[in-house]
């Protein structure tokens, strides 16, 4: 107990202490006035000028149309698969409804997977489909950041910067750079990194054993820092190619939180406003202590279904005890928990521990960090989903003392207040609606996994992780039907574009107004006080939109457990 | 709108050129790259840490295998499937098929769960002679993240170990030994939980036997 509460300390100071000097090279890439050759090389190639500056409106066209252009291509090498190289395993090309459900859902940094890896995709396809859309996502949404922040720093300019500077620059100084040292950590601790498919064994009981192989690590390494999620096998970070050891499962952990963290730090070094960075960061650091503190009591105390059976659930020294279905030896019931925490936090949908076998309280936990979708948050987007709740609270703030609400020095006036709410309601009306949609629909209760609340569960689970862009799942549904996947696919589009275009507007209003100077009536944001209120705006508005949908899943579910009524 | 027409003309070559661009920076040439230092400086483990045992690949030391016979130590249940060789449209249970990693996810209430934990446990107490009632560990009958967890706790492998030990007319002592020295600690006393990897000391007892019969030819 005491070791695990040390781990997690532990983890967190690191979170904390790499966030730093991230954040400042973040800065630093988001600002610099000057090129590096590979980037005047690429600008060339792409036929751009670097220094034009781009309004909202050309910032998220040329966003949405390079997503585009990289969408089709990944669909098309996903269909024609059979005929590229690396794939001795022979293994055909997708079918087109899931060709293009997995090329929209990388594009979009979901990772929602209805295939598994292994026997699916080809070597090809796993580095030239799919990390190459995993790698430009993150960039999208880190791009998306950096140009909203930018915006708040701008008088009157509309201006928030050139798109393809800023992917361009993040994939050539921060990405690949990360990803490639991330990389070799990983093969050195166990991840293979080969363009062999395959090797087989011959078993000490005389068995065979075919066992898959390929570009795991490279594959990993942006899987993690890009806050993707999706896996080279269908077991995730479960598989024990993808997430070898204790020490992996944490470099992933902190891997996956690195930049969602490190832009709070971004933000205050840009704008300078140190304080306010770290307000951010600490109503992030909050919610997700509060989540984390639900998931492991919840998985460590097991399933009291597996007592009454004599099955040893007490954590000791010779065993990790707690609910053990679903999750591997070597992380335990404390790096499992973390993972969980932090794979929902940071959005990126990794699993190392099957969700769908959580208790009912560890369930709730990634639900509600989706819902909210800003406990972090994804790569760029997660800054702008709290700012979105931030700007909701000054505005509240405002209203209740009779002021014209403020933030960083810019007015907010109905237009953005109208964008905001836009943002806000797109993700609640897509999960909530969808999983209305879903359980009305005939025949439904054949694509669960599990019956009763959990049930319940399952199908609000996969709306809410497409909508948050996240990509795990509760895996027991059967999500490969034509129904699940358009309408899985439309939640994915809804959720990323929804959110971000509006914001997107928000940004380049508030960058053509005027800097207002800070007067003694306005109410200053870079305060624990402020920090307080956003977390209660994020968790009241949070909880009133989902709070019914919950007490119908995990919560009743969790009740039916004590009362040992099964399903 | 004319504004808008010409503003996407002029964003479509940047667009399709990105695509094509970062498709071979980031999905060919990084991979590669990543390849070839990771087989220049740790090519075992880039190939997948294959153990060779006689001169032949015997499995991966990451990979768990279905050991069942009395005389191993046995992993963690599995709910890996693999295609029926009779009838391809359908599945049959494989257990530590590593050519399709899953999981049960089943939930907590799920009878299903609970009936297959019932089950195991009544094997594994009947399998090492343990008493109807004896508590059994909780790794010993759940199913793990990926059906593929090479490794048991020291609980579970301590359970087994008389079972073992008779099998192969080995005091418990040498067994508890090659136990331990097969047990892999927290990571700086902190990361992960101590834990045996049921292949590698599964092969440490298939070579200490043999090691044994040479000595008695000789």
């Amino acid at each position: 107990m005491s070791t695990d509460l040390l781990y997690f300390v532990l983890m967190l100071a690191c979170m904390t202490a790499l966030a730093i000097p991230m954040g400042k090279y973040l800065a630093g890439v988001f600002t610099d006035a000057g090129h590096a050759l590979p980037e005047r090389v690429t600008y060339r190639l792409l036929g751009v000028d670097p220094d034009h500056g781009m309004r909202w409106s050309q910032y998220g066209l040329a966003l949405v149309l390079a997503n585009a252009a990289m969408l089709l291509l990944g669909y098309l090498l996903l269909r024609v698969q059979a005929w590229l190289p690396w794939n001795p395993l022979h293994l055909p090309g997708m079918s087109p409804d899931l060709a293009f459900n997995t090329a929209a859902s990388f594009i979009t940094n979901t990772n929602w997977q209805s295939y598994s890896g292994e026997n699916t995709l080809s070597n090809f396809s796993q580095m030239a489909a799919l990390t190459f859309l995993m790698t430009v996502s993150a960039a999208t949404g880190l791009a998306a950041g950096a140009a909203f922040i930018r915006a708040l720093g701008h008088a009157e300019k509309p201006e928030i910067g050139n798109f393809w500077v800023d992917l361009t620059r993040i994939v050539w100084r921060v990405l690949l750079p990360v990803c490639f040292v991330v990389a070799l950590v990983c093969v050195w601790q166990g991840v293979p990194q080969t363009l062999a498919s395959d090797a087989v064994a011959t078993t000490l009981e005389g068995a065979k054993q075919h066992i898959i192989l390929g570009a795991v690590a490279s594959l990993e390494a942006i899987k993690n820092i890009g806050t993707n999620g999706g896996g080279f096998f269908g077991a995730n970070a479960a598989h024990p190619f993808e997430n070898p050891t204790p020490f992996t499962n944490s470099l992933e952990i902190l891997s996956m939180l690195l930049i969602p963290s490190a832009l709070t730090v971004t933000f205050g070094c840009m704008l300078t406003r140190k304080r306010q960075g770290w307000v951010f960061f600490g109503a992030f650091l909050v919610m997700f202590v509060g989540f984390l503190a639900i998931a492991y009591p919840a998985e460590r105390a097991g399933n009291p279904q597996f007592t009454t059976l004599g099955v040893a659930q007490q954590h000791t020294v010779t065993q990790p005890g707690g609910n053990m279905e679903g999750k591997e030896m070597r992380f335990g019931i404390a790096g499992s928990s973390l993972f969980v925490t932090s794979t929902t936090a940071a959005t990126t949908g990794a699993v190392d521990a099957m969700h769908d076998s959580l208790t009912p309280l560890g369930g709730l936990v990634p639900l509600g960090e989706m819902m909210l979708n800003c406990v972090f948050g994804g790569k760029g987007v997660g800054l702008i989903n709290l700012l979105q709740y931030a700007i909701l609270a000054v505005f509240l703030i405002g209203m209740m003392i009779g002021r014209t609400p403020e933030f960083l020095g810019k007015k907010i006036e109905a237009r953005e207040i109208k964008l905001v709410m836009l943002a806000v309601l797109a993700h609640p009306i897509c999960i909530l609606g969808f999983t209305a949609l879903a359980v009305l629909w005939p025949h439904i209760a054949d694509s669960l996994g599990n019956t009763g609340p959990h049930g319940f569960s399952e199908i609000l689970y996969a709306y809410t992780s497409a909508t948050a862009n996240n990509g795990s799942a509760f895996g027991g549904l059967s999500v490969n039907t034509p129904f699940y996947n358009t309408t899985i696919g439309l939640a994915i589009l809804i959720g990323r574009y929804g959110t971000l275009l509006p914001m997107l507007a928000v940004a380049g209003l508030l960058a053509g107004k005027k800097t207002l100077p800070e007067t003694a009536g306005t109410f200053p944001t870079a305060t624990p006080l402020f920090m307080a209120l956003t977390v209660l705006v994020t968790l009241v508005v949070g909880g009133l939109t989902f709070l019914p949908a919950l007490a119908l899943g995990p919560l009743v579910e969790h009740i039916a457990m004590l009362h040992d009524q099964l399903f | 709108m004319n504004d808008t027409n010409t503003s996407i003309r002029s964003l479509l070559r940047p667009a399709i050129a990105s695509a094509v661009l970062f498709m071979l920076l980031t999905g060919l040439a990084y991979p590669l790259v990543t390849t070839a230092a990771a087989n220049l400086l740790l090519p075992w483990r880039a190939q997948g840490s294959l153990v060779q045992h006689d001169g032949r690949v015997i499995g991966s030391a990451l990979l768990g295998q279905a050991f069942t016979a009395p005389r191993y130590f046995h992993p963690r249940p599995s709910v890996t499937q693999a295609a029926d060789p009779k009838d391809p449209s359908k599945t049959v249970d494989a257990p530590y098929n590593a050519e399709l990693s899953a999981a049960s996810n089943d939930g907590s209430t799920n009878r299903k769960l609970i009936d297959a934990v019932a089950g195991r446990a009544r094997a594994y107490r009947s399998e090492n002679g343990l008493a109807a009632n004896a508590p059994v560990p909780v790794d010993a009958v759940t199913a793990s993240g990926s059906g593929l967890d090479p490794e048991i706790s020291l609980a579970n492998a301590e359970l087994q170990l008389p079972r073992v030990a008779a099998q192969r007319g080995l005091p418990q002592a040498e067994v508890e030994r090659l136990l331990n020295e097969h047990t892999a600690a927290r990571v700086f006393g902190l990361f992960g939980v101590p834990r045996v990897n049921v292949l590698e000391l599964n092969l440490a007892l298939d070579t200490l036997a043999r090691e044994g019969q040479h000595g008695t030819k000789s």
